[in-house]
C-alpha cells in the first residue's frame, strides 16, 4: 500500500532541488556577457567549496557578485510566495487564493510608494522597510477585522483581507494620481514586481522570515491536511484549529511581507505553483509544501532569466514574464485536467 | 460511559439545548430522535466538542471534557461526518490514516503500526480493494464506509454518527447499518446515532432519545418510546404504530393527512 513516508518526501526534493541548480546554473551563464557552462560550473562550485578563485576574473565578479545573489534572491521569494499561495489555498479553502488576496501587498505597496514620494531611494534600505511596515499594520488590521468572538472564520478573514485590499488600492491610486513623472516610472515598476531594486544583502534579510515561516508550516503540514476537508473534520481529529489558522496565517504573511517589501508585487507565482505542484504531487502538504517552494524557486529563477535576456539590453520587469508565461499555462492546465474537482 | 448534567447550549437566543440530563453506558447503541430544530445534530457537537455548552457539562468516564485536550477527545470520541468534501481530493487509505491523527501529535508521519491499524479497519469496511481511488470518485455509500474506517482508526470507545443513512438507497442502507451494528456487539463500541429514521432506530437501537424542541421527551426502550402518542405529540402528524412482523419491535406507517383511524 502507498503511502507517503520521510524517504520520498527527501526523494522528491532533492530531484527538485537537482533541477533548481540546473536552473540557476542556466541563470548564471545568460546575460549581456555570456559564460559557458563549463566555466560556471566551476566557477560556482569553487565559491560552494571554498577554493581559490580561477583566473577569470570578470566572470567570476559577474556571476558571483551579480547574478547569483540575484538568482538566489529570485528563488527565495519564488519559494516563499509559492509555500504562501500554498497555505492559502488551504487555510481560506479556496483554490483562488495566493499570497496578495488579504492585502498584505496593497499595504505593503502603500508603505513603498510613501517611502518613493518621501525622497528615499529605491535602491535604500528605507524602501524595503517602509514597505515591510506597510505590510505588517496590513496583516494586524486584517487579522484584527476578520477574528470574530475569538475565532478566525475564513469567509470573514478573506471578505476583510480583500475589503481592506481594496481601500489600500485606492490609496495607491490616489498616490498615483498625485506623483511626479519620474516617480511613476518607479512606482509602476516596483508595482510589477522587479529584481534590479535587490541588493545581496537582501537576501539576509529574507532568510530568516522564509526559514522560520517554513519550518513552523511545515511542523503543521500534516493537520494542514486535516483541515482541507473542513474546520470541524480537523477539530474531531483531534487538531487545535484556532492556533492552526492563526499560526498559518501568521507565518505565510510574514513570508509574503519580506517578499514584497524586497521585489515589489510578483503575481502569479503564489497563484500557480501550488496548483502545478498539486497536480504533480498529490494535496498532502508534507509533500507539497517542499515541492511547492522548490518548484516555485526554479519558477520565478528562470522568469528572472527571461525578463533580463529576452528584451536586452531593456530588462523587464518579472512580474510582466510570470504572468505572459504563468497564464496561458494556467489555462493549459485547467482545460487539461481539473484543478479542482469541486469547481 | 458519557454524563450529561443539565446541559443548556444556545448560538445566540433561544436554547436549543435546554437541560438535558442523561447517561450512557458502555457498549450501548442509542438513538436520537426528534424533529428538524430539536437539537440532534447539536447534542452531537457538544459531545465532541465542536460547541461549547454555556450551562451544564459532559462527563466522560467521569472526566469534565472541557477538562481534556481535542486530542483526548479525539482518542475516545470518532465521529462519522454527515457529508465532508475536500478541496483537493485525498486518496482513500489517506483518509484513513487521518485517523490515525490524534496519536501522532507533532509526528509528521504515520508509522508501519498506523498503517497496520488501518488497513484492519480498511479490511473491516471491506474498502481495501478501493484505497488507492480518490475519494471523490467514489459512491455515497463507498465514501460512507471510508468515514466508518477513519473512525475506527482512530481506535475509539464512543462513535458519533449523525443522519448515516441519509443519501442511500435501501440496499446500502442495511449495509451500513449491518456493519454499524456489528462494531456495536463485536467491537463493544458505544454508538450514537442521531436519525430522522424512526424504524430503523426502532429496531436498531438498544434506547431511544426522543427530542423536543431542545428537551428530552421521551427517554428508553424502543417500545417505551416509539408510541402513537409520543409521536404525534412529538412530530405533530398522524402515524399509525404497530409491530414490525419480523423483527417485533415497533414500526411507524405515516397516514396521509385526514386519514380516518381504525382501531384494530
Amino acid at each position: 500500500m502507498r503511502i507517503l513516508t520521510l524517504k520520498k518526501v527527501i526523494a522528491v526534493s532533492l530531484l527538485l532541488t537537482l533541477f533548481l541548480g540546473w536552473v540557476i546554473l542556466i541563470s548564471v551563464m545568460v546575460g549581456s556577457v555570456r559564460v559557458d557552462p563549463r566555466q560556471s560550473l566551476s566557477i560556482l562550485l569553487r565559491y560552494v567549496l571554498s577554493l581559490k578563485p580561477t583566473e577569470h576574473e570578470m566572470e567570476e565578479t559577474i556571476i558571483l557578485s551579480l547574478r547569483l545573489p540575484r538568482a538566489l534572491l529570485a528563488g527565495l521569494v519564488g519559494a516563499g510566495l509559492s509555500v504562501s499561495g500554498t497555505i492559502f489555498q488551504a487555510l481560506l479553502r479556496n483554490p483562488l487564493a495566493d499570497p496578495y488576496i488579504l492585502g498584505v501587498s496593497s499595504g505593503s505597496a502603500v508603505g513603498a510608494i510613501i517611502a518613493l514620494l518621501l525622497g528615499l531611494s529605491a535602491y535604500s534600505f528605507g524602501l524595503p522597510l517602509a514597505s515591510f511596515a506597510g505590510a505588517l499594520i496590513t496583516i494586524a488590521l486584517v487579522f484584527y477585522f476578520g477574528r470574530q468572538g475569538g475565532r478566525v472564520h475564513p469567509n470573514i478573514l478573506l471578505l476583510a483581507g480583500v475589503i481592506t485590499g481594496s481601500f489600500l488600492s485606492a490609496i495607491i491610486m490616489f498616490f498615483l494620481s498625485i506623483s511626479q513623472k519620474e516617480e511613476l516610472h518607479t512606482i509602476i515598476f516596483w508595482l510589477m514586481g522587479d529584481f534590479s531594486f535587490a541588493n545581496p544583502r537582501s537576501l539576509i534579510i529574507i532568510l530568516p522570515y522564509f526559514g522560520v515561516g517554513f519550518s513552523m508550516l511545515y511542523w503543521k503540514s500534516r493537520q494542514l491536511n486535516l483541515i482541507l476537508s473542513g474546520e470541524e473534520n480537523a477539530l474531531q481529529l483531534g487538531v487545535e484549529v484556532e492556533r492552526l489558522k492563526i499560526l498559518s496565517y501568521l507565518c505565510a504573511s510574514l513570508i509574503t511581507a519580506a517578499s514584497v517589501s524586497l521585489c515589489g508585487l510578483i503575481g502569479f507565482v503564489g497563484l500557480i505553483i501550488p496548483h502545478a505542484a498539486r497536480l504533480l504531487f498529490g494535496p498532502d502538504h508534507r509533500l507539497l509544501l517542499p515541492a511547492s517552494a522548490l518548484i516555485g524557486a526554479s519558477f520565478l529563477i528562470a522568469c528572472d532569466s527571461l525578463a533580463r535576456t529576452i528584451l536586452a539590453p531593456v530588462e523587464l520587469p518579472v512580474g510582466v514574464i510570470t504572468a505572459a508565461f504563468g497564464g496561458p499555462f494556467f489555462i493549459y492546465l485547467l482545460r487539461r485536467r481539473k484543478v479542482v474537482k469541486t469547481l | 460511559m458519557i454524563d450529561l448534567h443539565a446541559l443548556s447550549f444556545r448560538y445566540r437566543q433561544d436554547w436549543v439545548l435546554d437541560d438535558l440530563s442523561f447517561q450512557i453506558e458502555r457498549g450501548e447503541f442509542v438513538g436520537i430522535i426528534g424533529p428538524n430544530g430539536s437539537g440532534k445534530s447539536t447534542l452531537l457537537k457538544t459531545l465532541c466538542r465542536l460547541l461549547s455548552p454555556q450551562k451544564g457539562e459532559i462527563l466522560l468516564d467521569r472526566v469534565p471534557l472541557t477538562e481534556m485536550s481535542q486530542r483526548e477527545i479525539a482518542k475516545k470520541i470518532a465521529v462519522v461526518p454527515q457529508e465532508t468534501y475536500s478541496l483537493f481530493p485525498f486518496r482513500v487509505i489517506e483518509m484513513v490514516l487521518m485517523g490515525r491523527s490524534p496519536y501522532l501529535g507533532s509526528l509528521l508521519f504515520e508509522g508501519p503500526k498506523d498503517l497496520e491499524i488501518a488497513q484492519r479497519a480498511m479490511a473491516w469496511t471491506e474498502i481495501l480493494p478501493i484505497s488507492e481511488r480518490f475519494i471523490d470518485e467514489l459512491s455515497g455509500g463507498e465514501r460512507k464506509r471510508v468515514f466508518i474506517a477513519r473512525a475506527l482508526a482512530q481506535e475509539p470507545e464512543v462513535i458519533l454518527l449523525d443522519e448515516p443513512t441519509a443519501n442511500l438507497d435501501i440496499h446500502h442502507q442495511v449495509d451500513f447499518l449491518h456493519l454499524i451494528l456489528s462494531l456495536n456487539r463485536e467491537q463493544g463500541l458505544t454508538i450514537l446515532m442521531a436519525s430522522h429514521d424512526l424504524n430503523i432506530a426502532s429496531d436498531y437501537c438498544d434506547r431511544l432519545i426522543l427530542l423536543k424542541e431542545g428537551r428530552i421527551y421521551k427517554i428508553g426502550s424502543p417500545r417505551e418510546v416509539i408510541t402513537r402518542e409520543h409521536i404525534e405529540a412529538v412530530y405533530g402528524c398522524s402515524v399509525w404504530v404497530d409491530d414490525h412482523p419480523i423483527s417485533g419491535m415497533p414500526r411507524i406507517t405515516l397516514l396521509k393527512k385526514g386519514t380516518p383511524l381504525h382501531e384494530t
